[in-house]
């Protein structure tokens, strides 16, 4: 077990490429028990700050901090309660499911590990397949089987790009579902996603990237979908006309 | 204890996927053999090698198709992007590094043991006069040109061009690998043989090993995550 922490917080994290600018000044906190949904353009900056949050990129200033630790000083203790499914699914195609989730908790050095196993192939539908190579799977199987990696061990911490991505209606269903289950066992929630109409209820909070900014998207009763277009709408407004 | 657990957890998954896709062995097999032959053709006369070709040609070809078990071995975490999954994981991050190279190791042994044979058979190399040594040699070359290529390969696993760049960056740092190992060979085939200076050379690639192998540890983390 990892170090614990109920607050995800970033202050003015802004990340460079070279001469281009991902994120600029990007500044969230995120409570446990909490879901919130990050939307945004193509190119917006939203893999990047998933990126950042997982630790897997420095950010070029700013700070990331779960709880007062930071990742380069907690290190594999945090990363133990970090979950996180990218929009590439991290699976090895060569492998069955069965030996994918195997892997991937000895890394994480889980105990029960068999049980884990069988029960996260119940949970993706996929105790039928659990022996056969996952490069024969459709995306939707493949996404279900990524989703049970992601959350293997646990984690405190959800970080989830696209996660309904190729699945059937049934299978979002019990995604939905299986996310307000991991927000009411007071797990942290960052979706990523491009599917509104999924996530429209189920979120928090939504907030959106634009061009590297993060604005909150106001709450209100009109859609995500349509909020979201008023929020693009007023951020592609020149400075001074909004 | 956990730093050898989580190598071997990598090495593991690499040998099963490569026992079932046998993509990389036998890409770098031929790649290896092929090189070797067409020396064969250029450096063999009626029968008769090139004097002292067969240390040179031997090494060349354990460079070149170790650059492109390099290239393929992480050109495997990158389809997927499993190298994220595996930074992820709650481990020394030094020591997926240490699973990766023990792989890339394993592969290029059995790539060795097709292309000494058949350089030693090819060029009238009397390579296994004195097997431990030539051994030696091998292993302690091939480590330490796996150690840099293994960083290097893991560094460039997103880069656009990292086919082109890997060979470009990792040849020039491991020019005093090949030299050592070319060198040690060429001492073994001497009318004489040199025992001695085999053995110098023997100690200046464990050096090598011992610097490169430290090096990659230690930035094997930060150069990961920037």
């Amino acid at each position: 077990m990892g170090l614990d922490f109920r607050t995800l917080s970033l202050t003015d994290v802004t990340r460079t490429f070279g001469r281009r600018r991902a994120l600029y000044k990007v500044s969230l906190q995120v409570n446990a028990g909490e879901l919130v949904v990050v939307i945004g353009p193509n190119g917006a900056g939203k893999s990047t700050l998933l990126a950042i949050v997982a630790t897997l990129l420095a950010p070029t200033s700013g700070t990331v901090r779960y709880d007062d630790h930071t990742s380069a000083a907690a290190g594999a203790a945090l990363r133990a309660r970090i979950g996180l499914l990218g929009h590439d699914l991290y699976l090895y195609p060569e492998l069955s499911p069965a030996e994918n989730l195997r892997f991937f908790a000895d890394l994480h050095g889980l105990d029960r590990v068999e049980d884990r196993v069988a029960g996260a192939l119940e949970r993706a539908g996929l105790s039928d397949r659990r022996n056969d190579p996952v490069a024969g799977f459709s995306r939707g199987m493949r996404q279900r089987l990524a989703l049970e990696r992601a959350l293997l061990h646990d984690p405190r911490l959800v970080l989830l790009d696209e996660p309904f991505t190729g699945l059937d209606d049934a299978a979002s269903h019990a995604l939905r579902h299986r996310l307000s289950t991991l927000r009411d066992a007071g797990c942290l929630v960052l979706v990523i996603t491009h599917d509104l109409d999924t996530v429209d209820g189920l979120a928090d909070r939504a907030l959106m990237l634009h061009k590297g900014r993060l604005l909150e998207i106001q709450g209100g009763a009109a859609s995500l979908r349509e909020r979201y277009r008023d929020a693009l709408g007023r951020a592609a407004q020149p400075a001074g006309q909004a | 204890m956990r730093f050898v657990r989580t190598a071997w957890l990598v090495v593991r998954k690499d040998l099963v996927i490569e026992a079932r896709s046998r993509e990389i062995v036998y890409t770098t097999l031929f790649f290896a053999v092929a090189c070797v032959l067409v020396f064969a053709f250029g450096f063999v006369n009626e029968g008769r090698p090139v004097t002292d070709a067969a240390p040179g040609i031997l090494w060349i070809a354990i460079a070149f198709s170790g650059t492109l078990a390099l290239g393929r071995a992480f050109e495997r975490e990158r389809q997927s992007e499993t190298l994220r999954a595996l930074m992820m994981a709650p481990v020394d991050r030094p020591a997926l590094y240490v699973g990766k190279l023990a792989g890339i190791l394993l592969l290029l042994a059995v790539v060795e043991a097709i292309v000494v044979p058949l350089v030693a058979l090819l060029f009238h190399a009397a390579l296994f006069d004195r097997p431990w040594l030539l051994l030696a040699l091998l292993a302690a070359g091939t480590t330490g040109f796996a150690a840099v290529g293994t960083l290097f390969a893991a560094m460039l696993v997103r880069a656009r061009s990292r086919d082109v760049l890997l060979p470009v960056l990792l040849y020039p740092i491991t020019i005093p690998v090949i030299i050592a190992g070319v060198r040690g060979t060429a001492a073994l085939l001497q009318a004489d043989v040199d025992v001695p200076m085999a053995r110098a050379w023997l100690s200046m690639l464990v050096l090598f090993d011992v610097v490169f192998v430290t090096l990659a540890l230690w930035t094997f983390e930060p150069l990961m995550t920037e």
